[in-house]
């Protein structure tokens, strides 16, 4: 088990190397433009850039500043500087990291706790009505954009335009000030995003389970005289979940990275999905740039974490 | 029948009427281990210094358990997996080296049917094109309609119905599919025909079809067929010579009359023993009963691999690996100890025993058989 | 005479499909003894297996329709609750199946598995059900059970794993134990091994014993009665010695005959009954054999035969419209090396007036 983990954390590293020298490459070496001009965004006059030019390195050959982006990386944790907001990008993000953690730990709660609960008995009771609601509306809500859904929640229930007005609205998290005002000021944000992915999570345990049903230990359990229930939790559940681990991981793992960027939008959070959407729009390259790495580190160390998980739950993955 | 002498080094030839002759055949799987750079640790070894003829029109039968290395070597005849090292004479060239161009004109002349019916054929393409592959890949019949004409001819002789050409697998029952499988590996009239378990996976009723087939296209096309089996009594039934392998290698190679009668070695004796016969009471008799697990490939016993389990076991052979040489003038055993006459009867159901000496059944073995005891001082003990 | 310990009676089970009514299981009858061993022979689709998943109401649900008793000790099983059917699952009535490797769960620990048995049916604690663990992985043969009994399934060989699903089976001393081809998967000395344990077990613990499967080898080997199994019915029904030394259904003749033996002549021909197991859904007409027996005449076209006495032996009962005399000659000419076509006229010849057979089957027909 442990030459297990040892091997994956090292391909973890080799892997974070090689998306560092992707993003070098599509940032750095394929604009067509002048790199500093882009970097120094849409107001910025001649000494500026040129000093851009200068502290980025740009008079250097590129294997020359292909290295010292690794070594500012990977040694000093430096992304860059962004030269609209006047910070390094590393500040900008870590301001924005808490909202977005807020909203994807919450979704992601919810999202288990219903997606799983509807697959399980949807898998159980096959081809009833509870199976057949579900799965359509599971339809419903993969098909509606995300964005969709929370101007549509937004319209029904927000507190200031809503027609239901019961949950905080938009731009309720950043006037909230304690955590049970912050919670709160969620709950709108959280279904929306739980509930397009709890009908993905939903269908895919639903099939899993099935799988799972058929297998032939699970005839065994029921010859044994195990209660029904015991059967689904203890025996089926256990090993239907674990194709949903992988899924789960690399999901935190793209959401923390900003994929939440159309959540974080329409509900005005100030998340990291909201910041890479600002920066597009002034073409602020470096803190894309910066997002884009930092959010592949996100769901490389993510996707190691699934992997060791997986080895924890399935004891023949340990052995090979 | 072998009339070469009990020792010496052509004692495995067939007196140039081998179509196929393997020499040394070893086949190792390596097992890798390591964080980065994967090292070999060590290596299954599957098939592990074997030899042995084939000879032209006969029915050679492979038997043995899980992990003998019976399915390794009818791939290795193939060549479906390249040998680790050794021979294989097909006709006389070597095979074990060649190269990709040259296995192609080796696959007109060796076939080879699978076991499973329900995964070996591909669910997508309908029968006639399965069964016209072989033409296609070699480029021949080319011929509009050639094609189409002699694949139902191959359908017709396999028992098949001409008019489903255009069915796919999943249409047709395992009995049928492993038809079809045997057209397409005759297509090509192949001199060679491995069948590696082809009826293990069918039920008992349809079994019987499969294998008159098999009989009936060996009688009629001349094929000489590598009957690899886990059934000893399919494989009585069907072979001329039967090898029995254990952990990669063959300990004792004879001919079905001789295997069954009067086995040599330990091992196939507790095979024998252990085989369940469809009569309540002919089949009672003492079972030579094996203690626990084959020991894993990769980490075979040292010298006679199943001197772990051997009830006639002594030092000599953990420390000598016995060769495969004759006990007697026709079988062929790699034991220091063989099996002795009274040691067999025990073992073996009385049918398969009583025709050596003439009593019992009268339908029993062609003839007595005269016993040769081994020349070896050591076969006495017990 | 004492009360068998399982009584069937008349069992049918059907299955709705959207192919149609699969008629699985359709009218059987028998009984097994305390202590004895009954084998239940048949090919894929002949319904031996669905019949003992329904003795364990494994079979249970919305498109499946069961009739019939089955009577454990007294007590008919088919009219049991849900509740009361799982109290008896893995307790008094266990069950092994074929693949042990697959009918194991993975992910958990043997010892956890083997609790589990216990404990389901026994108030205990976790440790004495451990030790009772420890104790069944003893009882079955596996050496240094102490370690063994926290491995994973795929830790053990075949013939292992094999013995912990009998371990697992044993764990409530169960008065029935039915076995679904527990040798199949199998290499033969490790099956000798199991079935040298079975026949061991079954001494000690005085259980019955159920072997299904299809190698006649094995019933041969270890059973008391036969009851040889086609299309849902059973054909044949006889103690061990009548079946393989006078059988009397032409689908037992096909079979004894179709099978390489090592007791037989080497170079005798294997004669294969022609054709396929029938449909379950729209099975022939009349004798649902007779599209694949040579000996066929015109009336069983149309006449389902039930399973009677054979004349001059107890205790056996066949299917079949034919005469036993004439039935008795066919078999003897059969074993003589003779090809079932030329036998023909051994059934044409016979113009008896058939006796009236119902065409519709009642229930409860013999007794012991």
């Amino acid at each position: 088990m442990g030459r297990y983990i040892i091997r994956r954390v090292l391909w973890c590293f080799a892997m974070l190397l090689i998306v560092s020298a992707a993003v070098f490459f599509i940032f750095y070496v394929l604009p067509s433009a002048d790199p500093a001009v882009l970097r120094a965004g849409r107001n910025a006059g001649p000494q500026q850039i040129a000093a851009i030019r200068h502290s980025l390195g740009l008079d250097k050959p590129i294997w020359q500043q292909y290295l010292i982006y690794v070594r500012q990386v990977f040694l000093h944790f430096d992304f860059g500087y962004s030269y609209q907001y006047n910070v390094p990008v590393r500040q900008l993000i870590f301001s924005r990291l808490p909202a977005t953690i807020w909203l994807t730990v919450g979704a992601v709660i919810i999202w288990l706790a219903i997606g799983l609960s509807v697959g399980i008995l949807s898998a159980v009771k096959r081809r009833s009505i509870l199976d057949r609601t579900s799965m359509t509306t599971s339809l419903a809500f993969i098909s509606a954009p995300v964005f969709w859904l929370g101007l549509v929640a937004l319209y029904l229930f927000a507190n200031d335009i809503g027609q239901f007005p019961i949950l905080p609205g938009q731009g309720s998290y950043a006037s909230a000030s304690t955590v049970f005002q912050k919670a709160a000021s969620m709950s709108l944000p959280w279904c929306v995003l739980a509930a397009a992915t709890s009908a993905v999570y939903a269908r895919y345990m639903r099939a899993s389970m099935i799988d799972t049903l058929s297998e032939d230990y699970i005839r065994t359990a029921r010859a044994k005289g195990v209660p029904e229930r015991t059967v689904i939790r203890r025996h089926a559940v256990r090993s239907a979940i674990t194709p949903i681990v992988t899924l789960l991981g690399l999901d935190i793992g793209i959401l923390l990275a900003g994929n939440a960027i159309l959540t974080e939008t329409v509900f005005n959070i100030p998340g990291v999905g909201r910041l890479l959407y600002n920066a597009i729009n002034v073409s602020d390259l470096t803190t894309i740039q910066g997002i884009t790495l930092f959010g592949a580190f996100f769901i490389v160390f993510f996707n190691l974490i699934v992997d060791i998980a997986y080895a924890y739950l399935d004891p023949r993955v340990r052995y090979s | 029948m072998d009339e070469a002498p009990a020792t010496g080094t052509n004692a495995i030839s067939t007196n140039g009427s081998a179509l196929i002759e393997v020499r040394n055949l070893v086949k190792y799987f390596p097992i890798t281990q390591g964080i980065v750079f994967q090292k070999q640790i060590g290596a299954v070894k599957a098939v592990d210094d074997i030899s042995f003829d084939v000879k032209r029109g006969e029915t050679l039968g492979i038997v043995g358990e899980t992990g003998c290395g019976k399915s390794t070597t009818a791939r290795l005849l193939v060549r479906l997996l390249d040998p680790t090292s050794g021979t294989i004479l097909f006709e006389g060239q070597d095979i074990a080296a060649a190269k990709k161009e040259d296995l192609k004109a080796l696959h007109r002349e060796a076939q080879m049917v699978f076991q499973d019916p329900y995964s070996s054929l591909n669910p997508r393409k309908t029968v006639g094109s399965i069964i016209a592959d072989p033409f296609v890949i070699h480029g021949l019949l080319k011929e509009s309609g050639a094609r189409r004409k002699r694949v139902q001819e191959l359908m017709d002789r396999v028992g098949l119905n001409p008019e489903h050409y255009n069915r796919f697998p999943h249409e047709f029952s395992g009995g049928q599919r492993q038809r079809i499988g045997v057209a397409r590996a005759i297509a090509l009239e192949p001199k060679l025909l491995v069948a590696d378990e082809p009826v293990s996976a069918l039920d008992v009723s349809i079994q019987a079809q499969v294998l008159n087939l098999l009989r009936g296209l060996q009688r009629e096309m001349g094929l000489t067929l590598i009957f690899i089996a886990h059934d000893l009594s399919v494989v009585r039934h069907m072979c001329d010579r039967v090898a029995v392998m254990y952990l990669g290698k063959v300990v004792e190679i004879a001919s079905s009359e001789d295997l069954y009668s009067f086995p040599r070695h330990p091992y196939t004796g507790a095979l024998l023993s252990a085989v369940p016969v469809p009569s309540p009471t002919g089949g009672r008799r003492e079972r030579q009963l094996l203690t626990g697990d084959v020991p894993s490939p990769a980490n075979p016993p040292k010298a006679c691999r199943f001197h772990t389990r051997c009830f006639k076991a002594q030092s000599i052979c953990s420390e000598d690996d016995p060769p495969l040489e004759y006990k007697g003038t026709r079988t062929m055993a790699a034991c220091h100890f063989p099996l002795t006459e009274a040691e067999v009867k025990l073992r073996l159901p009385a049918a398969l025993t009583a025709g050596r000496n003439g009593s019992g059944n009268a339908r029993g073995a062609a003839g007595v058989i005269a016993d040769q005891p081994p020349s070896s001082s050591s076969s006495s003990s017990t | 005479m004492s009360t068998p310990l399982l009584q069937v009676e008349d069992l049918r089970v059907r299955f709705s499909t959207d192919d149609g009514i699969v008629h699985a299981v359709d009218g059987i009858s028998y009984t097994v003894d305390t202590g004895q061993t009954l084998g239940i022979v048949g090919e894929s689709g002949s319904g031996k297996t669905v019949s003992s998943l329904t003795t364990l109401g494994l079979t249970r649900a919305k498109n499946t329709t069961i009739e019939g008793r089955i009577l454990f000790e007294g007590r008919d099983l088919v009219t049991l609750s849900d509740d009361e059917l799982r109290k008896i699952r893995g307790n008094e009535i266990a069950m092994i199946f074929q693949d042990p490797l697959s009918s194991l769960h993975p992910f958990y620990k043997v010892g956890a598995q083997l609790s589990e048995a216990v404990l389901t049916h026994r108030s205990v604690g976790k440790s004495a059900a451990r030790a009772r663990s420890v104790e069944l992985l003893e009882l079955v043969g596996i050496p240094d059970p102490q370690k063994r009994v926290d491995q994973f399934p795929h830790e053990f060989s075949g013939g292992m794993r094999q013995r912990v699903m009998i371990a697992m089976a044993l764990a409530n001393e169960p008065k029935l134990l039915i076995a679904d081809e527990p040798t199949t998967a199998l290499d033969v000395t490790v099956q000798a091994q199991i079935l040298g344990l079975l026949e061991d077990l079954q001494r000690r613990l005085g259980m019955a014993i159920i072997v299904i499967t299809h190698d006649l080898g094995v019933v041969a080997e270890i059973t008391d009665h036969i009851a040889v199994m086609y299309a849902g019915r059973i054909v044949e029904r006889a103690p061990t010695e009548a079946i393989f030394g006078s059988p009397q259904h032409p689908y037992t003749w096909g079979l004894l005959r179709s099978i390489p033996r090592l007791d037989t002549p080497r170079d005798e021909e294997l004669v294969p009954i022609s054709g396929r197991p029938p449909s379950l859904i729209q099975r022939p007409s009349g004798c649902h054999f007779h599209p694949r027996c040579p000996y066929v005449r015109e009336a069983h076209k149309r006449i389902d035969p039930r399973l009677e006495p054979v004349t001059g032996d107890p205790g056996h009962f066949a299917a079949c419209l034919l005469e036993t005399d004439v039935r008795s000659r066919i078999w003897r000419a059969l074993q003589a090396g003779e090809d079932p076509a030329s036998l023909r006229h051994l059934v044409v010849e016979d113009q008896q007036p058939m006796r009236a057979h119902a065409t519709h089957r009642l229930a409860s027909q013999e007794e012991l």
